[in-house]
């Protein structure tokens, strides 16, 4: 039963992003993400970029600081 | 600790930049749609783009002026930052130009990737890369430090006409062209929207000083490698 509901929302995603041009003049103006937003999705993806973010930030400070270490030892 | 406030002020930025860029309200526009909130991803980039190599195009002159070896260092890896950035940008913006300049009327991506400011932008990230094919020909470093020095120069100011000035004379499909109304889109205040505005900025920042910190880590590193080379200076 999730499965399938996260199958309709992939779906819905790969269409919205197919058919974009076909179906861009709707009557209430330009076409927005605003399904993805009203049931809240779009919060996974932030989600996701954030988690990234945040691995490449501690990598990096990891790296700083070992760097940092091998300029102590001289 | 004291000294690395702006790493994390570029992470808290950058923070900023994904939440409020994906969830705040962005002017709804035909076409762009959702898209227009690439602008805190892919404009970024060659913003931090421009800003790198303009550090690197410094440190260039700098090393000119004293020769001191260490200068030529930072030259090379700001560069090499920027490089990075600058590829980043054109295969987001080829990503971002499959979807909004290819229309219905028939274009391929294949023409649409022979435009004027993608032609520019390919010709400068390609003189950036001769720089670097410049550098690993040199045996001797002295040589290597000068004649790239110099080339570094070259190639900071083609930059100007290959990404900013032709694009704009031929016209382009890309904002900022005769067509459109705007001189740069990104900086005009009436072209961008003034929420928009408020993300752009910071993303740039954050962007930009993450750039810095990644070309500091190389620095240091070729730094603590050349020990006995720059002791002195």
């Amino acid at each position: 039963m999730k499965l399938k509901s996260i199958n309709h929302f992939f779906a819905f995603v790969l269409a919205m992003f197919i058919g974009n041009s076909a179906m861009a003049q709707s009557a209430q103006g330009p076409e927005m993400a605003d399904l993805m937003r009203s049931n809240g999705k779009i919060y996974i993806v932030v989600a996701v970029c954030l988690t990234i973010l945040i691995g490449l930030f501690l990598y990096a400070w990891t790296i700083d600081r070992k760097i940092s270490r091998l300029e102590k030892e001289k | 600790m004291n000294k690395s406030w702006w790493k994390i002020l570029s992470f808290l930025l950058l923070v900023y930049t994904i939440v409020a860029g994906f969830l705040w309200e962005v002017p709804r526009l035909d076409i762009l749609n959702e898209t227009i909130r690439n602008l805190y991803f892919h404009v970024c980039m060659w913003f931090g783009m421009m800003i790198l190599y303009g550090i690197s195009f410094a440190y260039s002159i700098r090393y000119l002026r004293g020769f001191n070896y260490k200068y030529d260092i930072y030259a090379t890896h700001f560069a090499s930052l920027g490089s990075l950035f600058g590829v980043l940008g054109y295969i987001t913006g080829a990503i971002w130009v499959s979807v909004t300049w290819v229309t219905q009327s028939g274009q391929s991506l294949g023409t649409v990737l022979k435009e004027p400011k993608l032609i520019g932008a390919a010709i400068a990230l390609l003189i950036y890369g001769a720089y670097f094919v410049l550098r690993g020909s040199f045996t001797d470093m002295d040589k290597k430090a000068r004649v790239s020095a110099v080339y570094n120069i070259f190639a900071f100011v083609m930059l100007f006409p290959s990404i900013w000035i032709i694009p704009r004379l031929v016209g382009s499909l890309h904002p900022g062209s005769p067509g459109s109304d705007s001189g740069n889109p990104a900086l005009d205040q009436n072209d961008l929207d003034a929420g928009m505005r408020m993300v752009f900025y910071p993303a740039v920042i954050g962007w930009t000083l993450l750039g810095i910190w990644l070309a500091t880590l190389r620095i240091r590193l070729q730094l603590i490698r050349d020990k006995s080379i720059t002791h002195e200076a």
